[in-house]
């Protein structure tokens, strides 16, 4: 058999694989927070408490309302996005104004503030949620068995940041939002409505972190404290990508996805290290990050 | 004359209870109770074991005893260096006479040497290292519930012995993981077994598909999962997606707990061996402690490691009241003196290492099916006599037992 670095190279491929699904994970959580970051210059820290939210949304959809996971993939980010449209409305709104650094304080202590709420409410050990049973099982790919859910979640969050992508970078309505983030008065001036597309813009991104959380529910433990961890890492990749380049935040995604995994094979000890570890280079090499401009 | 008798009458009550009580510290016997309170051990420890301490001051009658008995929380976050420096603020400023619980090998490990330093108290029912009770052993310790050994012993023997000769362990990369995988290494090995490979992830991981994947190349028939909490659920969750069971391989949960099971689900949890020493719904007993139990704490039934500290915090109260001390070294030698007698854990005793001895369970998780209410979830599948349950006492390297 051959092998690569004494690691047999299907292994090898299987490796890679499963860091490309934790890397769609990144790419769709660190695209919203480029969103949010680029439009409003807020660096939502909330956006793991978000996520959390949405897998909790399908989790009370199922057990409430009886709605599978399909519905929940639809009324989970809109729900949440809403409650995050009111969160900007009632609070963000007040700090445009200001520093970064007030807008930072804020998210963080909503979120500790959302996560301290459910984990009262529910614990710590997490909440079942089972994988829809059209995606259950999965097939043999000859190095691995693939899981048919994870190749769901491979294409549906790569689908998702492409339109993203597409939407903020090659229509008229995402040249109106980058225009409005250079200069908002001077949009203002031609007639377009910009406190009400920023507000829309938030919940967008509150909405893409929500549908993270239903597609992360059935993998993972419904849990409190899902988003905690997951969100530094998160801002390692948007870090790494360039605050605020959406294209940047998607690739950056994928590739730490893989790199990591990679890691997870040659010293395992060191998988929850290095991502920082390349921030830290990233950061002394090009303070911007790979794909961000100077501003 | 008659109102001098009154006042003398009055300093003498006055000092009755006083002096009765003279050894104890401050008058107060404060209790710290010591474990992770918001992360991946917070249900099967957490408040739960600040709620099982205050049954059992509660139930012993401390009050009507006319012993002051306080209790005080903490959260240590699975963080040694912030869990050492609680114990040290509770002994040195807040008085704290004994900690219980501790929750995660590293940090019991680190308190454990500040107990001995201190000439204080340590009850932990939480942490699982049976370095405890072998080569850092102390005179100042009492390893409550269950250890590494007695985990390895229970599950590891069971299985090997039904043809589970070939291991592959995923292990969490501290000093609890560590221990776990040795032990039950030895297990394997003695009775003829391979351990084919192991993966050391970190604490707190949520995705072990990578993991999983080396478990699956290995081809080992037992995948072993020396971990514990969230990590456990979230690599029985995710075993089941890349079909390691369809495949032919079986998991080993090596410390699972009932809240463990609640979270996954009988639909993913069915079918799972591990050993437990208690269940609540083994007799009346333990019956009527878990109904009160779960009234008080959530609907939460309780796990091994709660019923642990009700148990050991009885203990402690008797120890003291037999004193008339609250000093840790003396009520700990108070407490191995003395057989132990509880309505979780029945009669006991405690060795001269600091190991608690008592029945261990080796525990199937019910089908769906089987199971009649809520929390319903165990079915007995052995008794390991408390002779056998645990790691005999000329094994261990304890520097406390005369050879």
């Amino acid at each position: 058999m051959t092998t690569v670095f004494g690691i047999p190279t299907q292994a090898l491929f299987g490796q890679l694989l499963i860091g490309l699904i934790n890397g769609s994970f990144y790419a769709m959580l660190s695209l919203g927070l480029s969103v949010i970051f680029g439009l409003l210059n807020i660096i939502n820290f909330a956006h793991g408490a978000q996520y959390m939210m949405g897998a909790f949304a399908a989790y009370f959809l199922l057990q409430w309302a009886g709605l599978g996971y399909w519905w929940a993939l639809v009324i989970a980010p809109i729900v949440v996005g809403l409650i995050g449209i009111v969160i900007e409305r009632t609070m963000l709104k007040r700090l445009y104004a200001l520093d970064h650094l007030y807008g930072l304080l804020l998210t963080f202590g909503l979120a500790l503030v959302i996560q301290g709420l459910f984990r009262n409410q529910f614990g710590s050990s997490g909440l079942p949620f089972q994988i829809p049973p059209e995606l259950t099982g999965g097939r043999n790919l000859g190095f691995m068995i693939l899981p048919n859910y994870r190749a769901w979640v491979v294409v549906f969050s790569l689908v998702t940041c492409l339109a993203t992508w597409y939407v903020i970078e090659r229509t008229k309505l995402g040249a109106y939002l980058r225009a409005a983030t250079e200069n908002p008065s001077l949009v203002q001036a031609f007639g377009v409505n910009v406190p009400r597309m920023i507000t829309l813009t938030y919940g967008f991104g509150v909405a893409l972190a929500a549908l993270a959380g239903v597609l992360a529910a059935p993998i993972y433990q419904v849990n409190p404290l899902m988003g905690a961890d997951l969100i530094i890492v998160v801002f390692a990749v948007v870090v790494i990508g360039g605050m605020g380049s959406i294209a940047g935040s998607i690739i950056t995604g994928f590739a730490l996805g893989i790199v990591e995994g990679l890691t997870k094979v040659f010293y395992p000890e060191a998988s929850n290290t290095v991502i920082f570890v390349i921030m830290a280079l990233v950061l002394l090499v090009r303070p911007t990050g790979l794909f961000g401009r100077d501003r | 004359m008659l109102k001098r008798i009154a006042i003398v009458l009055a300093a003498l009550l006055a000092l009755g209870p006083a002096a009765a009580l003279a050894q104890i510290s401050d008058g107060v016997i404060k209790i710290g109770v010591l474990n992770d309170q918001s992360s991946l051990y917070a249900d099967l420890a957490g408040m739960g074991s600040v709620v099982a301490a205050r049954m059992a001051v509660e139930d012993f009658g401390a009050d009507k005893k006319g012993m002051k008995v306080e209790i005080v929380s903490a959260d240590h976050q699975n963080k040694a260096d912030v869990g050492s420096s609680i114990a040290r603020q509770w002994y040195d400023v807040d008085k704290v006479d004994v900690i219980v619980d501790v929750p995660n090998s590293g940090v019991a490990l680190a308190v454990n040497q500040i107990t001995r330093d201190k000439g204080k108290a340590l009850l932990v029912s939480g942490a699982a290292t049976a370095d405890l009770t072998g080569k850092a052993c102390s005179p100042n310790t009492i390893h409550w519930t269950y250890d590494t050994w007695a985990l390895a012993n229970g599950t590891g023997n069971a299985i090997v012995k039904t043809g589970g000769d070939t291991w592959f362990f995923i292990t969490a990369d501290y000093a609890f993981g560590h221990a776990l995988e040795r032990d039950v290494e030895a297990v394997v090995i003695k009775n003829g077994g391979k351990v084919l490979g192991k993966v050391r992830h970190p604490l707190n991981t949520a995705d072990f598909s990578s993991f999983l994947l080396q478990a699956q190349s290995s081809k080992a028939k037992i995948v072993g999962l020396a971990n514990a909490g969230g990590d456990t659920t979230n690599s029985i969750k995710q075993a089941a997606e890349f079909g390691i069971v369809k495949g032919g391989q079986s998991l080993a949960g090596l410390l699972v707990f009932i809240t463990d099971v609640h979270g996954l689900g009988l639909p993913t949890a069915q079918g799972l061996i591990f050993t437990e020493t208690f269940y609540w719904d083994l007799n009346d007993k333990t019956r009527a402690f878990g109904k009160r139990f779960a009234e008080r704490d959530k609907g939460i039934h309780p796990t091994m490691i709660h019923a642990g500290v009700y148990s050991a915090v009885t203990h402690y109260l008797k120890a003291v009241e037999a004193l008339k001390s609250d000093d840790g070294t003396k009520v700990i030698a108070k407490m191995k003196e003395m057989p132990t007698d509880d309505p979780l854990f029945g009669k006991g005793t405690v060795r001269a290492d600091g190991r608690k001895i008592h029945p261990a369970y080796l525990v199937e998780v019910k089908k769906p099916s089987e199971s009649k209410a809520p929390w319903d979830y165990y079915k007995i599948r052995a008794t390991i006599p408390a002779d056998q349950a645990f790691r005999p006492l000329d094994q261990g390297d304890c520097p406390l037992v005369k050879k």
